[in-house]
């Protein structure tokens, strides 16, 4: 295994953890949203507040370790996407601002106000839609030099089906797989009301979620035909990714063990994140960039890898402490005590 | 719009930017020490109130922090954004301690997010005070990492470059860089200093607001000592910093110091106003310059004329430089006064303008550390990287420079007035007394 392999594995797998649990963070805003506004709020809010309060700093923490190791991977990524993304990051970072201090906010100033819990919903629908657009320029057709500077094509950007595919993705997936967890959560805390609301949700969400999955497959047949063929290579790795969506469908269906069909969920996700990023081999923005031109120096990449590995021993412990402090705890899950400062 | 306006806006965006998150980052970096401090107090002396200061200053805390976040993520990115080619570069050498930022914010919002949630989990404080630690470390090392990469624009090294061409990495020595140790040890004392200040500006506020109950006074003593501490420790910082630039950065001393010509037995220049390149009104204070720079009042010290005028910062960094200067003794003198004067028992401290002095404080303490960080990134015009990369080669290419700095202009200001009403709201609606009164219901009498 090269260093540029283990690299972008590393990057990948954090990546991955923003996806689930941005997923379910955004996800959590939009529903406790929906149901404010629908005059539901009693049934849901306790359950999100529980959950995302003592979570929401670590979430933002996994995009900003993402971002901060592509640069130091892969230098490079700098030049080509800092300089094209400037807008649609920019307006990620005033959204994310908003929701992340609006959060802080409204748990310790006050409390509740519909204006803003409204917003909060919506805004988190926008993050990743803004942020998959990098997804969507890596693959390609969007991007021209001029001058020997990158400069992105919105017009192209913003009339390619395969752009607004994405976008659909990213929305339905984080709705899908908010809710499985959130099911999971309000079972654990024993509140059978928001369970039973929360089971609707992942069935309501589970079918768009899967056919967009597939749509996009389809699109890049057009646009990528590289990628396309990479990706019939690997057509167990996503059939395997299918099975585990049925069984998780099946399992809420069934009102049977939220735990393991969100782990199913986590495991088909994986699995199709896997399966993409293997496929987009070996490009990092194609066709000007692949993860093998762009790689730092080799002194870097080891004592980057080095600083990961001690950094996860620091970690590791420290989130599973986390996890069993507020996740697996009982009297913290079913709220029988008031804990925050 | 042309490259030049893309560099110019660059330019603003960036400090802005900083500008903002540094009064975040340093409450953040500063006040979980203070917050230790406190509730390491409140058990070794077996007293409630330092034990609800550590609770309160928390609650405030998290506003502060949510804030500082968001800011220090949208920095973050804009360093991508807004200079590719610097991080191009840079990053080939850079990279490991902003990596090794991220593992310490981690590890930080980790503990930060167990501590806020467990108040009443555990009925023994000490294991309590025991998760302040690594979030206190974390926030700490944050800026310890973050500060070194910035020590790295100022004296890179630890590669060497051949034709446009980074090769010999050494990560470590590009972090351990010269300027790295004044920087980092200047960052962090200043950080806890500034928050103990801006925490005693509180408390002597809500004296002077009438409130007389003994919470606030020993908010107040407390905080002022550790103020005291670490004003005297940035003193003494201080002066290696200017050790530090004779020796590494001598123009960047030279332009903030309007020392024109190399000489020996130099004064040191305080105040005064720039005239056409004549020096008006200043106070000279005689050898001060060569004892600030090399520990001798004879030695030589370069002058500005020594430079090529293309690689001469601007220089009204020198206000710059006497208002942080200025600020930090003012501070130093003010804490160790309160402190000497309540220990004799006099009665001043207790007198409405003295408060009011102690109220300033905190924003002087805040305004001191954004005229020192404008003083130490203009003091390195025009490098971004120091004889390497210059600003202007640095900066993005696109054209919507201009309007992603009206966006943010508003982000921020929504930030600010937003945390600002929410801290005042948090506050007055549950008045300490309040909080007191309520605890004591709660625990059944046994409570102070």
């Amino acid at each position: 295994m090269t260093l540029e392999i283990i690299g972008i594995s590393v990057l990948w797998m954090f990546l991955f953890g923003y996806l689930i649990v941005a997923s379910i963070d955004f996800g959590a805003g939009f529903f406790n949203a929906y149901n404010t506004l629908t005059r539901r709020d009693h049934i849901l809010t306790n359950i999100i507040e529980r959950y995302l309060s003592p979570v929401w700093e670590v979430t933002n923490v996994f995009l900003v370790f993402f971002f901060v190791g592509i640069i130091g991977f892969f230098p490079k990524t700098a030049f080509y996407y800092g300089t094209t993304l400037l807008v649609p990051v920019s307006i990620a970072i005033v959204l994310l601002a908003i929701r992340g201090s609006y959060y802080a906010f409204a748990m310790y100033g006050s409390y509740g106000h519909k204006g803003y819990t409204f917003m909060y919903g919506i805004s988190g629908l926008f993050i990743p839609a803004s942020l998959s657009i990098v997804l969507t320029i890596s693959e390609g057709g969007f991007i021209s030099m001029v001058n020997d500077h990158p400069v992105l094509d919105y017009m192209e950007l913003f009339t390619s089906p395969l752009t607004w595919s994405i976008v659909v993705l990213s929305i339905t997936a984080l709705l899908y797989i908010s809710a499985v967890f959130l099911t999971w959560y309000a079972n654990k805390a024993g509140d059978k009301s928001a369970t039973e609301l929360l089971r609707k949700y992942v069935l309501i969400w589970a079918l768009p979620t899967i056919i967009t999955a597939g749509g996009i497959i389809f699109e890049l047949r057009h646009h990528n035909p590289e990628h396309y063929a990479r990706i019939l290579d690997l057509w167990w790795v996503f059939g395997l990714s299918f099975l585990l969506f049925v069984g998780t469908v099946w399992l809420i269906w069934k009102r049977k063990k939220y735990g393991l069909a969100f782990g199913l969920l986590v495991g088909q996700f994986a699995l199709a994140f896997f399966g993409y990023g293997v496929s987009h081999y070996p490009f990092l923005l194609y066709p000007y960039l692949t993860i093998y031109d762009s790689f730092t120096n080799e002194a870097m990449a080891i004592s980057l890898i080095v600083a990961f590995i001690a950094g996860l021993g620091l970690l590791l412990p420290s989130l599973y402490l986390l996890l069993r402090l507020f996740l697996f705890n009982k009297d913290y899950v079913r709220g029988n005590k008031d804990h925050h400062a | 719009m042309g490259n030049e306006e893309a560099v110019f806006f660059s330019r603003v965006l960036t400090e802005l930017t900083l500008s903002f998150h540094i009064i975040y980052a340093t409450i953040g970096v500063g006040v979980p020490l203070m917050i230790m401090i406190a509730q390491w107090v409140g058990i070794k002396k077996n007293d409630e109130h330092y034990i609800l200061l550590a609770r309160r200053w928390a609650r405030g805390f998290v506003i502060t922090v949510a804030v500082g976040v968001v800011t220090g993520t949208a920095i973050g990115l804009q360093l991508s954004l807004l200079w590719p080619n610097f991080m191009e570069l840079a990053g080939n050498v850079i990279a490991l301690p902003l990596f090794m930022e991220t593992f310490a914010f981690f590890f930080e919002a980790i503990f930060l997010g167990i501590y806020l949630y467990t108040w009443d989990r555990f009925e023994n404080q000490k294991k309590h005070l025991l998760l302040l630690i690594p979030v206190a470390i974390g926030a700490s090392f944050s800026a310890v990492f973050i500060t070194i990469v910035n020590a790295f624009m100022n004296a890179p090294r630890g590669f060497d470059l051949v034709d446009g061409e980074l090769i010999n990495i050494n990560p470590l020595l590009a972090m351990f860089n010269p300027a790295m140790p004044t920087k980092v040890v200047h960052v962090v004392v200043t950080a806890y200093m500034t928050s103990a200040f801006v925490l005693a500006s509180i408390a002597a506020f809500r004296l002077l607001k009438g409130s007389n109950h003994v919470y606030h006074k020993k908010a107040l003593f407390l905080t002022m000592k550790v103020g005291l501490i670490f004003s005297i420790a940035t003193a003494i910082i201080g002066d290696f910093s200017g050790k530090y630039l004779a020796e590494y950065q001598p123009e960047k001393l030279a332009a903030a110091e309007w020392h024109f010509e190399t000489e020996e037995n130099a004064s040191l220049i305080m105040y005064g106003v720039l005239d056409d390149g004549e020096v008006k009104y200043a106070i000279k204070i005689p050898y001060a310059l060569s004892i600030l720079a090399h520990s001798n009042p004879f030695a030589e010290v370069q002058g500005l004329e020594e430079f090529p005028e293309d690689e001469i910062p601007p220089l009204y960094i020198h206000y710059l430089f006497d208002l942080m200067v200025s600020i930090g003794m003012w501070l130093a003198f003010l804490s160790a006064l309160y402190v000497f004067a309540v220990w004799r028992k006099w009665s001043f401290v207790q007198t409405k303008w003295f408060r009011w002095l102690l109220v300033l404080g905190g924003p002087l303490a805040v305004l001191a550390i954004e005229a020192g960080w404008w003083l130490a990134e203009v003091g390195r015009q025009p490098w971004i990287l120091r004889k390497i990369m210059r600003v202007e080669d640095a900066a993005t290419t696109s054209g919507q420079v201009d309007l992603m700095l009206v966006l943010f202009a508003g982000l921020y200001l929504v930030l600010g007035i937003g945390s600002v009403v929410v801290l005042r709201r948090m506050f007055k609606k549950n008045p300490v007394e309040q909080e007191i009164e309520d605890r004591r219901k709660e625990k059944g009498g046994d409570f102070l």
